[in-house]
């Protein structure tokens, strides 16, 4: 073959390939792995198929953080996917940089699909959304931390999951440690036992209304409820009660997997993976509340992450982002991402069609996320919006993980994290004045 | 002896503009950015820009965490430095001696640099694994109940431990080197006047092998300093947590994982000055007591 014969060979190749990209392409990256992954594919191979002009392509990116971090160095060299998954302690970083994304509510009605807040679940419609309560983000995966529990462990040692944390102290641990199991761990301590707990017992967690409002926020962590709960978690590793594996989640998710801890605080997100790698009969239920703190136990925060549509992008290519999202927000699209991965459905339309397909009554502990976000709302449980969020919960990490080794007392850890957040949370401000 | 000169006067630094425009490019801007970075604060996405003066600076020194990192990499890089050098010296003190087989042996000794970090990293998490890791189980034989991820000392040991491993290898190829390169004379005569081998390795060997020994100190000092970086991620496994970090990883906690990239740059500068300092205080005051021949 001369030179001229693959000159022509090539060119054809790239008429081939030009003919074919008629379609309008946009980019979505995403921090779903594994199982999760999966099953974000099979969504963009269904949307692909299901019309004729456009292409979503997912992209892996790692990690909550590291997807973040990619965003916003790919937005800085002008290089930004259309849609990036953001976590919920990045919603204010990427919420508070006004021109870095379309809002989702102004997305879907400039291309003319209808969109109605009402239409989503109540613990959902609120988090992503601006000051006006308008919709920022478009809502994906979202979860709640649950309490899954091993049902074997649970008839073994003669007990029920715990309502409540005087409960689980007093009659649940003593009876599954004398069962020869390790009654219970928990994977994240700022998104569990501190943005969960302050929702669960109603408590205010940010000035500012929880952070929403405009101006300085001031975190409300130096507060005795928690600073009880946790010198008594601290209590309860000491005495065995209670398995601390480090800051990982996978670390601490994996005795309960392999059957050595009774309980697990985690995501209702989590449900998929587990039924497929749990090789004993689990469920789930609520998370505890403290009796001593509150008698009405309210709803928890929603988790997990959301979809921004970025700014800069052709109005071809935004059009294919509402159809995707259109797409996305179906009841059929949303009940086969809740049946897959756990993840709870974000609109009444999607809970309704799982409910009238009997889901729930052959997975009833897929339901617990969802019915646990739309429990009776107290006046501090709709979320917190924090800048610099993802240093603060790293500093609570740290903090708390000194504090349950032994090195530093209690009040000298909250007064760290609230001194080291407050500090953070002055200098977001000032970003973004 | 004639003068070799250009007739151009210009010609010399044209010959010079590619290595200058590398340098220029690859070091001399970001250095620069990153200088102008730190004085100010900056939304992540880069929208607000404000002029701050030395608050970053301020900000960083003033928090009660940036001293607990300086003090923890200072301690981790003297260790490493000193465990990575000392094992490889004597390594190759052996080594030197080996009459059979003495290439397979050094062969074994030295293929460890060809491991890169991240597949070192890894296999420390499998080595040191909480539940699974053989190291765990034999630590927890002795009665050390080790770890990893969760006592804050225990994932250091871990740190030091792989980077140690990891610098073994290239000192030992080094000292090697300058160990044969000894002449064989002035052993011999060592040989004849003492025969204590310790005292002789430590009156003869020891300060021939002065400028290697030095020579590496810099490149282990730097090494523990910047080059661990993919040790200590891996060990992290994505959540910092109460772990140690060095203050290289710190500046990227801060700017890439928090998007405080004022603060961060403001990290690198401090990194920089004290980069600085370190190379005219070695070059200085210690290169004077090194015999080169």
């Amino acid at each position: 073959m001369n030179l001229k014969s693959v000159l022509m060979a090539s060119a054809f190749a790239f008429a081939g390939t030009a003919a074919l990209a008629e379609k309008v392409e946009i980019e979505f990256w995403h921090a779903m792995g594994g199982r999760l992954g999966e099953v974000v594919n099979e969504i963009a191979v269904d949307f692909n198929e299901s019309q004729d002009d456009y292409k979503l392509v997912p992209v892996f990116k790692g990690t909550y953080e590291e997807t973040l971090t990619a965003g916003i160095a790919a937005f800085r060299a002008g290089e930004q996917p259309n849609i990036i998954q953001v976590f919920d302690a990045g919603a204010a970083t990427i919420i508070g940089a006004k021109g870095a994304v379309i809002p989702a509510q102004d997305l879907l009605t400039n291309n003319g699909i209808a969109f109605d807040a009402n239409d989503y679940i109540s613990g959902v419609r609120n988090f992503y959304a601006d000051t006006e309560g308008k919709m920022i983000g478009m809502p994906f995966n979202s979860s709640t931390p649950i309490m899954y529990f091993n049902e074997d462990a649970m008839e073994k040692a003669g007990v029920t999951p715990p309502k409540t944390w005087e409960e689980f102290a007093s009659v649940t641990a003593p009876a599954l440690k004398e069962a020869g199991y390790t009654p219970m761990s928990q994977s994240h301590m700022p998104w569990i036992f501190t943005e969960n707990f302050f929702s669960r017992h109603n408590l205010p967690f940010a000035t500012n209304n929880n952070g929403y409002a405009e101006g300085e926020t001031k975190i409300l962590i130096n507060n005795d409820a928690i600073k009880a709960h946790f010198t008594s978690m601290k209590e309860w590793i000491d005495a065995d009660l209670f398995g601390y594996y480090g800051t990982g989640w996978g670390d601490n998710a994996k005795p309960f997997e392999q059957g050595d801890v009774a309980m697990w605080l985690g995501s209702s997100g989590s449900f998929g993976g587990l039924s497929k790698t749990a090789e004993f009969p689990f469920s789930a239920t609520y998370l505890p509340y403290w009796e001593g703190v509150t008698s009405e136990p309210t709803n928890t925060f929603i988790g997990g992450a959301a979809l921004f549509a970025m700014e800069g992008q052709p109005e071809d290519e935004n059009k294919a982002t509402a159809e995707f999202f259109r797409f996305l927000t179906s009841a059929q699209t949303q009940y086969f991402w809740h049946k897959e991965t756990g993840y709870v459905p974000i609109t009444n339309a999607a809970y309704d069609l799982a409910k009238t397909d009997g889901y729930y009554d052959r997975a009833p502990a897929a339901e617990v996320g969802i019915q646990q976000l739309t429990l009776p709302e107290g006046e501090w449980t709709k979320g917190y919006r924090m800048g610099f969020y993802v240093q603060i919960r790293d500093v609570m990490n740290r903090e708390y993980a000194k504090f349950l080794s032994g090195d530093v007392s209690i009040d000298d850890a909250f007064a760290t994290i609230e001194e080291e957040a407050n500090k953070l949370l002055a200098r977001f401000a000032k970003t973004q004045g | 002896m004639k003068k070799v000169q250009f007739s151009r006067p210009l010609f010399p630094y044209l010959l010079l503009v590619p290595q200058l425009s590398i340098i220029m490019i690859f070091f001399y801007w970001p250095a620069a950015e990153a200088i102008r970075a730190s004085f100010y604060l900056e939304d992540p996405f880069g929208f607000g820009s404000t002029f701050v003066g030395l608050d970053n600076y301020r900000d960083t020194l003033s928090g009660s965490e940036y001293g607990r990192v300086a003090w923890f990499t200072l301690i981790f890089t003297t260790l490493v430095a000193f465990f990575s050098l000392a094992i490889a010296l004597l390594l190759a003190v052996k080594a030197d001696t080996v009459l059979r087989g003495a290439r397979s042996y050094r062969v074994a000794l030295m293929w460890v640099y060809a491991i890169a970090p991240p597949v070192a990293g890894l296999m420390a998490i499998l080595l040191f694994d909480q539940r699974l890791g053989p190291f765990t189980h034999m630590a927890q034989f002795f009665g050390w109940d080790f770890t990893l991820g969760v006592n804050y000392w225990d994932t250091a040991t871990a740190m030091v431990i792989v980077s140690v491993w990891k610098q073994i290898p290239i000192n030992f190829i080094f000292f090697l080197a300058g160990l044969q390169s000894i002449p064989r004379s002035v052993r011999e005569a060592a040989l004849i006047d003492n025969p204590n081998g310790l005292s002789r390795f430590f009156s003869v060997t020891f300060p021939l092998l002065a400028p290697t020994g030095f020579f590496l100190l810099i490149i282990n000092i730097t090494y523990a300093l910047f080059d661990t970086f993919g040790v200590v991620d891996l060990i992290h496994k994505g959540e910092p947590g109460n772990n140690p970090v060095t203050l290289v990883y710190k500046v990227f906690l801060d700017g890439f994982r928090g998007g405080d990239l004022g603060g961060s740059s403001a990290q690198s500068v401090i990194l920089m000055v004290l980069v600085l300092i370190l190379t005219v205080v070695q070059f200085r005051f210690m290169e004077r007591r090194v015999h080169y021949n």
